[in-house]
């Protein structure tokens, strides 16, 4: 099977269902869509262990935040690619910043270890059954997750700039 | 939403950390040595730390700490107009920062939808060349230096220094280079510049033949790195390893050849593979591979297009100085650019490039601002240190030094 993204996409949906896997685009050839927690984990070993799809390297994994919107303030994207067809994908999940649990690929891919401790360093996405979940790149005793929009990176208090003479 | 200043509270943190994999602490035995390897040793060239537990001269186990010099590149790019978010760049691999600011504007250009001229493309493609040649010099001749030869690495270390020379030529600066443009070059390649290339390629093969017969052969050199720090192809693939370090281990993986960018298809060269994946392997690869950049450049020299130096984009690319003074159009456009006042378009753009050490990607999502909304970079160095551990274990100490530099680390791009 020549790994298009629509072949890729048909597949995906009928071993998953199409309520799991949503809203699929294809914003710069990369094909992307939404999935859910519960599908993740199932998903990635999935593509991971298809004989046809061999969608078996995880390239990289970052958190987002989106204060606006509700109930999907945090998201997680997962990149995969695969090495064999040459074939690049991308996964979103998207949940409630008051419950950011994602369960942990660490069991799938030794790379996913420290990318899953960055992602909860700055954003506070806590994987569950992560085998070493501490901060990686800050400090162990810092108390918020900085990288959260509502820390800004300039000190707001500040009365010295006038904020729309830079743009902001 | 900017001034909000609320703490978040995670419920199920508290016993996460309470379940912390203290290794050193569990496996607390009275004939180990706790040895703490940095951060600031001199043998390890960067801040890394590692705590070692020791049975004699053997590494049982290690504790990487990573971080000291973690400077938020990726939140200071969510503050930061496109333009201004190369210099970023450059401070991540700092052995070759060439790479990364194009790596870096190809991803923009991409998220534009900016083509570039031929010639601005093959010029990108000889710097990124002396790029990795200059990367791999230091990785290698760095190498003998940690097993004690260090005669290797005077010998090239005026090579880097020349090629240094041409990155003065065509930016003003040697070390942080921040060359390009979005859209193309800042400037064409001078006469002296072109020059000092045709020297270069003319003067270089010979240096590097005679560094390589230094160590490929020597006795000591091979019994030093031949079976140490080695990885299999399946545990490097896991843990995500791209460039040298993959390819040492017997996978053609190259983004040049699997996902061709500024050209690349263009050109006639190979990639060199290892078997083992271990340091010796590496240091071939690595050495093989500068040959491979050699006949690069040789054909991109040889073959320059005529041609513009940069894409007509208006939006983006700064006008000739000579127009900013004389004409009103390019003064508006250079004071937008300048202040970084002129939106991106609405969007979500991944392009790696083969960096010095590997797959360098650049995630951009775009919510049409000023400013990226987010950007990621994908840094190989991040995950390479992650396998370290794995890879020192049962190993001698001094062992353990050449695994690191023959992975080569760079602290820069490890902590970004």
């Amino acid at each position: 099977m020549e790994l298009t993204n629509e072949n890729v996409l048909g597949k995906i949906i009928e071993q998953f269902g199409e309520e799991n896997i949503t809203d699929a685009m294809n914003p710069d050839g990369i094909m992307t869509f939404q999935t859910n927690r519960q599908t993740i984990h199932e998903l990635i070993k999935y593509l991971r262990d298809d004989k046809e799809l061999q969608i078996s390297f995880l390239t990289t994994m970052c958190g987002v935040h989106y204060p606006e919107q509700k109930d999907k303030e945090l998201c997680m994207m997962y990149q995969l690619h695969s090495l064999r067809h040459n074939y690049r994908l991308r996964i979103k999940v998207y949940f409630p910043i008051s419950d950011p649990v994602m369960p942990t690929l660490t069991d799938l891919y030794a790379a996913a270890n420290w990318m899953e401790r960055e992602a909860y360093d700055f954003y506070g996405i806590v994987f569950a059954g992560h085998p070493n979940l501490i901060r990686i790149l800050n400090v162990e005793d810092m108390e918020y997750h900085p990288m959260l929009k509502q820390y800004p990176l300039e000190d707001q208090t500040r009365e010295d700039k006038v904020n729309t003479f830079f743009g902001r | 939403m900017a001034t909000e200043t609320k703490t978040v509270e995670l419920d199920g943190l508290e016993q996460f950390r309470e379940n912390l994999d203290l290794k050193l602490q569990d496996k607390h035995n009275e004939n180990l040595t706790t040895l703490n390897l940095g951060p600031t040793h001199p043998a390890t060239h960067g801040i890394f730390q590692n705590i070692l537990q020791m049975n004699g001269e053997v590494i049982v186990d290690a504790v990487p700490t990573i971080g000291y010099i973690h400077r938020a590149f990726e939140k200071i790019a969510e503050r930061r107009p496109f333009y201004q978010i190369t210099p970023l760049t450059d401070r991540m691999n700092y052995c070759s920062s060439p790479i990364n600011n194009m790596g870096y504007h190809m991803s923009v250009e991409k998220l534009l939808g900016i083509e570039i001229p031929k010639r601005a493309q093959y010029i990108r493609v000889i710097m990124m060349e002396l790029a990795r040649i200059s990367d791999h010099l230091i990785c290698n001749s760095i190498l003998g230096v940690d097993s004690g030869a260090f005669t290797g690495f005077l010998y090239v270390m005026q090579e880097r220094e020349n090629i240094y020379d041409i990155y003065e030529e065509v930016c003003g600066a040697r070390l942080t280079t921040n060359m390009g443009r979005i859209g193309g070059m800042e400037r064409d390649l001078s006469p002296k510049a072109l020059h000092l290339i045709g020297e270069f390629l003319k003067r270089f093969p010979k240096v590097w033949a005679e560094f390589e017969k230094m160590l490929t052969r020597n006795r000591i050199f091979i019994d030093r790195t031949t079976d140490v720090g080695a990885i299999s192809a399946e545990r490097a693939l896991s843990y995500g390893f791209t460039g040298p370090n993959l390819r040492a281990t017997g996978v053609d993986y190259d983004v040049r050849v699997m996902n061709p960018y500024s050209s690349y298809e263009d050109f006639d060269f190979e990639i060199p593979v290892g078997s083992k994946g271990d340091t010796y392997d590496r240091f071939l690869v690595r050495n093989a591979e500068v040959w491979e950049s050699l006949k690069i450049i040789e054909q991109a020299y040889k073959n320059l297009p005529e041609g513009s130096y940069h894409a007509d984009a208006p939006h983006y690319y700064l006008p000739p100085k000579q127009e900013v003074y004389r004409n009103m159009e390019a003064l508006i456009y250079h004071f937008k650019i300048v202040m970084g006042e002129i939106d991106a378009p609405v969007g979500e753009v991944y392009h790696s490039v083969e960096g010095g050490n590997g797959e360098l990607g650049f995630y951009i999502i775009s919510d049409g601002g000023r400013t990226p909304y987010r950007l990621h970079f994908r840094r190989p160095c991040f995950i390479y240190y992650q396998a370290y551990t794995e890879m020192i274990k049962g190993g001698q100490l001094a062992d353990a030094i050449l695994t690191l530099s023959s992975l080569n680390v760079i602290a820069g791009e490890l902590d970004a």
